[in-house]
């Protein structure tokens, strides 16, 4: 399918300086993510390194089923629709077959974490040089907020209403730390999106991410605890801050595993 | 230059892969079929091109839709569990119109069923069988030779349809050596504009997609599809006949069944029986205007299968109740012998002339 | 040469069943002739034996799945209790006779025994029976030229096993030899 390419908007008066814009490789369209919710930041952020590369003539994304299933609306690059989990096996042919290429998936921690685990556990064993950009914000965003693998304990979702019990549903699963396990996975990091701060730190990681992926370095993930305000029945505001006193109790922030660090990786005795 | 050797089936598929210029082979261990693999896992590198041992199913075939996205020449082949574990990945592919080669080397089911060869995927393969409304074209080899054919046929014809092709063959087809002579091949040059190559300045991005949420676009995309397979019906059925001329009774069987069909219609002839064969090469899309022409030559059809019953609804909704169809049909990986079927003809023919 | 030759082998996994057809199909292709082999498979899976179908036809052949033979090579007890009663008529029962110690009592077919265990012995390898029977069927029903079958052998084999072509010609030749004095066995 081919889309159309948008109607671009330009506003600005001429004497005026630019500081900031929309990057060119994201499309002038409004989204449909709900006001607060971290995906659009982070498709930005995505299409600002893609821009900085200058690889948006290189770059192919594999996007998920969940709430980031219309990505290839948003960024103009070639992409592809994958089946609910199965990104990092799409990601992995088109790899193989383009090695020059920028492969990268997007998915949720539904799409990534339960459904598709298996596809992205052997993805990175086998060490694809590709980019996995994991959105977890403990939640299906798409179904309206069902309990995911990463889901808090005792939070409550429309599937765990008393709160997720880790008796009978173990605990949430720490990807990340997993992942970085495996021989095949280069650079594995967790970065939040509800601070400038991290805002910028999220920027960085994404560009190291590309930079080893030219590197031939290995599978790279970053995880990225985002917010789902809709769902999590909170403003942006109280969503911002859940995640700072709450998830990140769960989901550690900072680099688990660099190429030229290796032994950052966790193993079985400092996890 | 002509190439003539001596191959099991499944090997002559490998090599014919090879042959018609396949990038990519993603493939999952599953008997009977497994030479596939094992033969491309050997040869393929030596050619450069991309073989990878999967995971499962389910991501063998989304590798193959990765790859076909992409605009590459892609293949899985399996057999009937294993195809089974596929199907929500073909009914993506169809969606996306991404062109593919998917091989399935039926043994008998359901369930983990034998290892012995059957025909009970006929529905799974001609009538969709994953979720949604699509076709795939089906193409049936019945010899070692065709293995090999189906595979450049199958490659042309997806990409001239942008249209997943499905080779169903059977174990014993798989695993039985025959002669196979390869032919020298031109790869068709095919538009592969809409791939994701990566998005030069020049043209507007490429989205490889299957979802159209709003339900009058998705509408038009299933209009599309089905003129799409409509157009298939009208140019692309094939089918073999052997002695219909004369013939007063028409064995209808495909692949493996085909073969031994064919000697019980010699055995029945010797006996002065007239005993024709419509063998459908085509699955889908199914040789029904033939068939409709012969009721009205014959008294009557026997479906041979190795199954329950699959095909036999196909020719009857083809000859629209105008002869009667009968089908004889042998399951769990046992398979009838000629002189089985020439029995069925006999008893045939004494009913009719006793009348 | 006859037209069409169907033949069942059938013994024990190991006794160099399925090569002994494949080699034979070889040979076949080999002498411009179309060709089927069947391994085991279907019903026939079953009874403790390997076995495989071996078709050579001068036109298309139809079934490579068949019922009855033209010949059959046996080469053990099982695969005899199981195929004797199937070879057709006037067909050809050529069976390893240290592998059997009941043989079919049919006289509507050539039975022959063939001690090619024993000889085997004396080739000093005994992964050679199999090429044995095959020449001592060739005796008997020479559907293909033995020249073809070390043809096919040499394009079969993996260089690094050139050095037993000429052991499996005097296999071959071995078998010949002992069908003549099988032959002269029953006349006197």
């Amino acid at each position: 399918m081919q889309t159309d390419e948008p109607v671009t908007h330009a506003c600005v008066p001429d004497d005026y300086d630019v500081a900031y814009h929309r990057p060119a490789a994201l499309m002038d369209v409004n989204m449909h993510y709900c006001p607060g919710c971290a995906h659009s930041l982070v498709h930005k952020l995505l299409m600002e390194v893609v821009d900085e590369l200058g690889i948006q003539d290189q770059t192919i994304g594999v996007a998920p089923v969940g709430c980031s299933v219309f990505a290839y609306e948003y960024m103009n690059i070639d992409m592809q629709e994958a089946a609910h989990g199965r990104a990092c096996a799409v990601a992995t042919a088109i790899k193989r077959l383009m090695p020059d290429k920028f492969v990268f998936t997007y998915q949720g921690d539904g799409d990534l974490a339960a459904i598709g685990i298996a596809e992205t556990l052997h993805a990175i064993n086998r060490g694809e040089n590709i980019l996995i950009v994991f959105m977890n914000n403990a939640v299906y965003g798409m179904t309206s907020g069902q309990m995911a693998p990463t889901t808090l304990p005792g939070m409550k979702t429309t599937t765990s209403p008393f709160g997720r019990d880790t008796k009978f549903y173990g605990a949430p699963m720490k990807i990340a730390e997993l992942v970085a396990q495996l021989p095949g996975s280069s650079y594995v990091t967790r970065q939040v999106v509800n601070s400038p701060h991290g805002v910028r730190k999220t920027k960085q990681a994404l560009l190291k991410a590309f930079d080893w992926q030219k590197q031939n370095a290995g599978t790279c993930l970053i995880e990225i605890i985002g917010n789902c305000p809709s769902n999590w029945r909170m403003t942006p505001l109280e969503a911002s801050r859940f995640i700072d006193e709450e998830m990140v109790k769960s989901f550690p922030v900072g680099d688990i595993k660099t190429p030229d660090q290796p032994s950052l990786a966790p193993t079985p005795e400092n996890l | 230059m002509n190439v003539t050797k001596l191959m099991k089936g499944n090997e002559a598929l490998a090599e014919a892969a090879i042959r018609a210029g396949c990038d990519a082979y993603f493939g999952y261990p599953i008997t009977p079929q497994s030479e596939v693999l094992e033969y491309l896992a050997r040869e393929m590198p030596r050619h450069n091109r991309i073989v990878l041992q999967a995971e499962s199913e389910v991501a063998s075939i989304n590798m193959v839709y990765g790859a076909a996205g992409a605009g590459f020449r892609a293949m899985t082949s399996s057999s009937s569990p294993g195809f089974s574990l596929m199907q929500e990945g073909i009914s993506y592919l169809a969606g996306a119109e991404l062109p593919c080669l998917l091989v399935n080397v039926n043994r008998a089911g359901p369930g983990l069923g034998t290892i012995q060869p059957g025909q009970g995927d006929y529905f799974q393969a001609t009538k969709g069988g994953g979720h949604g409304d699509y076709r795939l074209i089906v193409l049936a080899p019945a010899s070692v030779q065709e293995m090999a054919d189906h595979v450049f046929l199958g490659f042309d014809l997806a990409d001239q349809y942008r249209n997943p092709v499905v080779i169903l063959s059977d174990g014993a087809i798989g695993q039985m050596m025959e002669k196979v002579t390869f032919k020298p091949y031109q790869k068709p040059t095919a538009d592969k504009s809409w791939a994701t190559t990566g998005k030069p300045a020049s043209r507007k991005r490429n989205a490889i997609s299957s979802l159209f949420i709003q339900p009058e676009r998705m509408e038009q995309h299933n209009l599309k599809l089905t003129e799409k397979f409509n157009r298939i019906r009208e140019s692309e059925i094939r089918f073999e006949e052997v002695n219909t001329n004369d013939a007063d009774y028409l064995l209808v069987a495909y692949g493996l069944s085909a073969r031994i069909a064919q000697k019980a219609m010699d055995l029945a002839r010797a006996k002065g029986l007239r005993v024709g064969l419509l063998r459908p090469i085509t699955l889908f899309p199914f040789p029904e205007k033939r068939l409709r022409e012969l009721a009205t030559q014959v008294q009557g059809m026997l479906t041979v299968e190795l199954n329950s019953g699959q095909m036999v609804e196909d020719v009857r909704l083809a000859v629209e109740g105008r002869v009667p169809v009968a089908h004889y049909g042998r399951m769990g990986g046992m398979i009838f012998t000629p002189e089985e079927i020439e029995r069925q003809l006999e008893t045939f023919f004494e009913k009719a002339y006793a009348n | 040469m006859k037209q069409l030759e169907e033949l069942v082998i059938a013994g024990f996994g190991g006794q160099g069943v399925l090569s002994l057809g494949m080699t034979l199909a070889y040979a076949g292709m080999i002498d411009g002739k179309e060709i089927s082999w069947m391994p085991s498979y279907g019903p026939e899976m079953r009874g403790g034996t390997a076995n495989c179908i071996t078709i050579l036809s001068d036109t298309r052949i139809s079934s490579p799945i068949i019922s009855t033979f033209d010949s059959a090579i046996i080469l053990n007890q099982p695969s005899m209790d199981k195929f004797a009663e199937r070879v057709k008529p006037g067909g050809l029962l050529l069976y390893e006779s240290g592998n059997i110690f009941k043989p079919s009592t049919r006289t509507d077919i050539q039975l022959m025994g063939i001690p090619a265990t024993t000889e085997a012995v004396r080739l000093k390898n005994n992964k050679t029976m199999n090429m044995i029977m095959l020449g001592a069927y060739l005796q008997l029903r020479p559907v293909v030229k033995i020249e073809s079958v070390m043809q096919a052998l040499a394009e079969v084999l993996p260089e690094k096993y050139h050095h037993l072509l000429d052991l499996n010609r005097q296999a071959l030749e071995l078998g010949a030899i002992s069908v003549e004095f099988q032959r002269e066995l029953i006349q006197t």
